[in-house]
């Protein structure tokens, strides 16, 4: 289990760097997209032992957000450039495609719950963006109060 | 008097950037502020959309400035977000007289993308990292590396952005099952659910998702519902151009492989 969890660390850490090539961040930042992106996976793995998808998307994305807006004060720049490509892992595409499956092979029971799952995983991301986003911008810039960063 | 136009025309600039990359409309507010108090213009003011920012400017004192710039939907460009961010600090601290700012942005506008090649193999890594997460097996993942490179292939050489959005993301959908299926019929791979969840991964549109969020955070609702809509419309293309394989897929074979 604990080989596995580090394997799936690596995967999605490197899933992450390569989404971050996609999306264009520059090439120094990303070793810290994949250390997010391999975070926020793990923490949902752990967590998925306790709890339902939707709760541990959100409580991993809360990791995650928190992460990004670390790193984005700590480098004094936009705080996109980690969250997009650390999201990454935790966006519902496997509920997409079984959503699409069971519509296609006609278990509309099946289809619904899926596509109502994938909903909730999304209003989990929603809502946890908001919550560490409404956290004030002081928390993060504590040892850095010589240096103006707000735009972060 | 005609450095104030210079200053305006550089944050205008600077905003059209951000915008263009995928940037938060509240960044792209605070960069035109930014740069415009950063070069002395106290009347300007600035109204961002999702796709067009209006700039005026003009008092007693102050020459009359307006601007209209539209600006489409396009790729994201976290790169030049990051760099138009830096030029602004640095203008802010007082280190570019408009004319030098001006030339900055025009270098930034005209950064390279990343080469094709490395695109092509990103899509494919991440494909195959993402199909191993999500419980396929080594097979499968070899299996998703090779549709995330062809569909990356397909993206960046043949359509190059001539089909539309909606076309673009059916078709990429359909391509991906329709290999997914190809290989999982030769005998490449054994979960055929991980090996396409793998591949469409590349065209979930999670910069578009992620601004709406931060706009609609902010209360900039109308940017945020656009950009919303755009994330949901993509989301529903990439589906539909799956089911549509798999439905010719069950006519076939009649559901008994799957």
């Amino acid at each position: 289990m604990t080989i596995r969890i580090l394997w799936e660390f690596f995967a999605a850490a490197l899933g992450t760097m390569a989404f971050a090539l996609l999306f264009h961040v520059p090439r120094k930042y990303y070793p810290i997209c994949g250390l997010i992106g391999g975070c926020g996976w793990v923490c949902y793995k752990i967590l998925l032992c306790w709890c339902s998808a939707p709760i541990a998307t959100f409580f991993a994305n809360v990791a995650v957000v928190f992460l990004s807006r670390f790193f984005a004060v700590r480098k004094s720049c936009p705080v996109t450039l980690f969250l997009v490509s650390g999201i990454f892992p935790l966006v519902p595409g496997a509920g997409i495609y079984w959503t699409a499956y069971y519509m296609v092979t006609n278990e509309l029971d099946l289809a619904g719950q899926k596509g109502f799952q994938t909903l909730k995983i999304a209003v989990a991301i929603v809502l946890s963006i908001l919550l560490v986003f409404e956290l004030p911008q002081s928390l993060f810039s504590i040892r850095r109060k010589e240096k103006t960063s707000s735009l972060s | 008097m005609q450095d104030n136009r210079e200053a305006l025309n550089v944050a205008s600039l600077a905003g059209d950037i951000l915008l263009a990359s995928g940037a938060e409309i509240f960044r792209v507010e605070e960069t035109i502020f930014r740069i415009c108090q950063a070069y002395g213009v106290k009347s300007g003011d600035a109204f961002v959309l999702s796709s067009g920012i209006f700039i005026t400017a003009g008092s007693q004192e102050e020459q009359e400035f307006a601007r209209v710039r539209h600006i489409p939907l396009c790729a994201a460009r976290l790169d030049r977000v990051a760099a138009v961010n830096q030029l602004s600090r640095e203008i802010v601290a007082g280190k570019h007289t408009p004319s030098q700012a001006l030339e900055r942005l025009s270098q930034i506008q005209d950064m390279p993308p990343k080469a094709r090649l490395h695109q092509v193999l990103a899509s494919g890594i991440g494909s195959a990292c993402f199909c191993f997460l999500f419980g396929g097996d080594w097979l499968d993942s070899l299996a998703a590396l090779m549709a995330g490179l062809i569909l990356y292939i397909y993206l960046l050489y043949i359509v190059r952005g001539r089909l539309s959005k909606i076309a673009t993301n059916i078709s990429g959908g359909a391509l991906v099952t329709l290999l997914g299926i190809l290989m999982y019929q030769s005998g490449l791979g054994h979960h055929l659910g991980e090996m396409i969840i793998g591949s469409i991964i590349p065209l979930v549109p999670g910069v578009a998702f992620t601004t709406a969020i931060r706009d609609i955070a902010d209360e900039d609702y109308i940017a945020g519902a656009v950009r919303m809509l755009d994330a949901l419309l993509v989301t529903f293309c990439i589906a539909m151009g799956v089911g549509l394989v798999m439905m010719a897929y069950h006519h076939f074979v009649g559901g008994l492989v799957l």
